[in-house]
């Protein structure tokens, strides 16, 4: 009979166990973070060695670790072992300033891809599937953080990337894909265009499974993503810094993602009084590598706002669920695939004298893709001539486009259209259902 | 001699050049003569008034984007062939015209003309006795 498990002695641990081993872990972890630069300092001050910790919850204790932290610490500030040991780094998309860059031992990749490897297992890939992986391959995580796990379960892995979809549709026909991951919108593209080639994904191909993630969606869109395709789709969930996928994964019940804890301590906060919250609270999830070598991170403000699901999953692993992200607690969104924060399009745009100060970002769903809209108020007036404004509009757009990797729709306005700048502006409307 | 063209920044959304031609009236400024161009997202507005410092002043007041340039305004007889004369001599001395527009009343009409040469264009206009404002 088929293992439901690709590793069982770890899914279905007993809690006691589970936390008796995050302990451990979480005192070696800090024990290797305090020979990084920035740990030495920040943990150093307050006297912090791996003997501190007695309990799980002495990691209350510590200090969080941010994205500003990250930055600021660019590019090898936290890195904990010496350079001969780094084989691998990452960097986050089109960041403000300097991006987030995390370092990775040739330890750290194993564990990465044996967390992959484990996540696929647990929604029926095996070593017979043809996997294709639709991600941005480079310093995107979803690229290779999934082909090394999907190679690593043994499955004959496509690295067709992102984009062409055409030729994606001739893959899944021509390998016999029986599994892709996706971001949910590109799914739906995928799924326009083989019916405008008269291709029904049901009879003419052999999927079975689709892989969303790193990009915000309803329930709703995953069952229309299913109903479209005829398969099961699974929601993913990581991020750069925590490595990339494979944090955590829904299991074949498709109510929450299991979090490995045994690679990870998660805690929900409330962002504002950064207390803990009880389980089935919502707040931000705040998370502590435990495998982590070339750069751990302590409790780190991920910003993305979750609920941990109360009790047990009937898949029979112990690791605790997550829900489906509900949201930022900072002002970042997410639109094809790629992190934009409103700072990023305000440094630009204020590069431009001709323009005023007030700007609006609108993110929208047309046509199933999502579309970033920035209106920007004109100042005075700087030339009578037509074909000046379309090119300031042109230049505008063009250097959007390589801030923040999507191309926006930008739009000139006039002074006193947008909302003020007094107190909170709000930046940013976020108009899509899936958000 | 040239004349000061007000142009002024509309936002394509309905409404619009109604609050402009509202501004003005509420100041009790009268346009002499306007034209409007329009792309997919915005349009401009350029606009002929006797008091051009005050025009501009409500205008920016009231949130618009405006910018003054220099045109050419003449006179030119209200009668077929009149304008052709007057722009065959631009043409034959190489003058790109930018844009014109123009409005007739009785005998005559004023044309506001945006040339690629200003001072070259003066010229031509005075060598042919065009009546120039």
């Amino acid at each position: 009979m088929d293992n439901l498990y690709f590793q069982p002695e770890i899914e279905t641990m007993e809690r006691s166990s589970l936390e008796t081993l995050q302990l451990k872990r979480l005192k070696e972890s800090i024990g290797t973070a305090l020979r990084s630069p920035f740990y030495s300092t920040r943990l150093g001050k307050l006297g912090i060695t791996p003997d501190s910790i007695r309990t799980l919850g002495d990691l209350r204790r510590l200090p969080f670790t941010t994205k500003e932290d990250l930055r600021s610490n660019y590019p090898f500030g936290l890195v904990a072992v010496p350079a001969d040991r780094v084989v691998r780094l990452h960097s986050s998309s089109g960041t403000t300033g300097n991006p987030t860059v995390i370092c990775h031992s040739q330890h750290d990749l194993e564990c990465w891809a044996g967390r992959v490897a484990r996540c696929l297992y647990m929604v029926g890939l095996r070593n017979t599937d043809v996997f294709q992986n639709t991600s941005g391959y480079g310093m995107f995580t979803g690229g290779l953080g999934f082909q090394y796990g999907a190679e690593l379960l043994g499955a004959l892995t496509v690295p067709a990337a992102a984009g062409n979809t055409v030729r994606q549709i001739k893959f899944i026909r021509d390998f016999g894909t029986t599994a892709i991951h996706a971001i949910p919108s590109y799914a739906f593209r995928l799924y326009e265009v083989m019916r405008e080639m008269g291709i029904s994904p049901r009879t003419d191909t052999r999927l079975t499974t689709l892989v969303i993630g790193a990009e915000p969606h309803t329930e709703a869109q995953r069952r229309k993503i299913e109903e479209a395709f005829g398969v099961k789709a699974y929601n993913s969930f990581g991020m750069s810094e925590m490595s990339g996928p494979g944090v955590a994964f829904e299991c074949p019940c498709q109510n929450g993602l299991h979090l490995w804890e045994d690679c990870y301590i998660m805690e929900i906060i409330d962002p504002e009084t950064l207390e803990p919250l009880p389980d089935g609270e919502v707040g931000e999830l705040v998370l502590t590598t435990l495998d982590r070598e070339a750069m751990p991170l302590i409790r780190y403000r991920t910003r993305d706002l979750t609920r941990i699901i109360p009790g047990e999953c009937p898949c029979g692993r112990t690791h605790r669920r997550i829900d489906r992200i509900k949201g930022r607690s900072d002002d970042m969104f997410i639109v094809k695939g790629v992190n934009i924060f409103p700072m990023q399009i305000e440094k630009i745009l204020m590069q431009f004298r001709e323009l005023g100060t007030n700007y609006l970002i609108t993110v929208d769903t047309v046509n199933s893709n999502d579309e970033v809209m920035v209106e920007v108020e004109l100042g005075d007036l700087f030339t009578d001539d037509y074909s000046q404004l379309q090119r300031l509009t042109r230049d505008i757009t063009r250097q959007l486009k390589d801030e923040i990797l999507v191309t926006p729709k930008v739009r000139l306005v006039d002074r006193g259209t947008l909302p003020q700048e007094t107190g909170k502006a709000v930046r940013v409307k976020d108009l899509r259902k899936n958000k | 001699m040239t004349i000061k063209q007000i142009s002024v920044f509309l936002e394509n959304k309905t409404g619009r050049l109604n609050e402009v031609t509202k501004v003005l009236a509420a100041n009790g400024i009268n346009m002499l003569a306007f034209c409007i161009a329009e792309a997919t997202d915005f349009g401009l507005m350029r606009l002929i008034v006797h008091e051009v410092d005050k025009a501009v002043e409500v205008l920016r007041n009231a949130g618009f984007a405006v910018i003054l340039t220099d045109v050419i305004a003449i006179h030119c007889p209200n009668r077929p062939g009149a304008l052709s004369k007057i722009l065959e001599s631009l043409a034959e001395n190489s003058i790109f015209i930018e844009y014109m527009y123009a409005f007739a009343q009785s005998e005559r009409a004023d044309v506001i003309i945006n040339p690629n040469d200003r001072e070259k264009c003066l010229r031509i206009l005075e060598e042919k006795h065009a009546d120039i404002l």
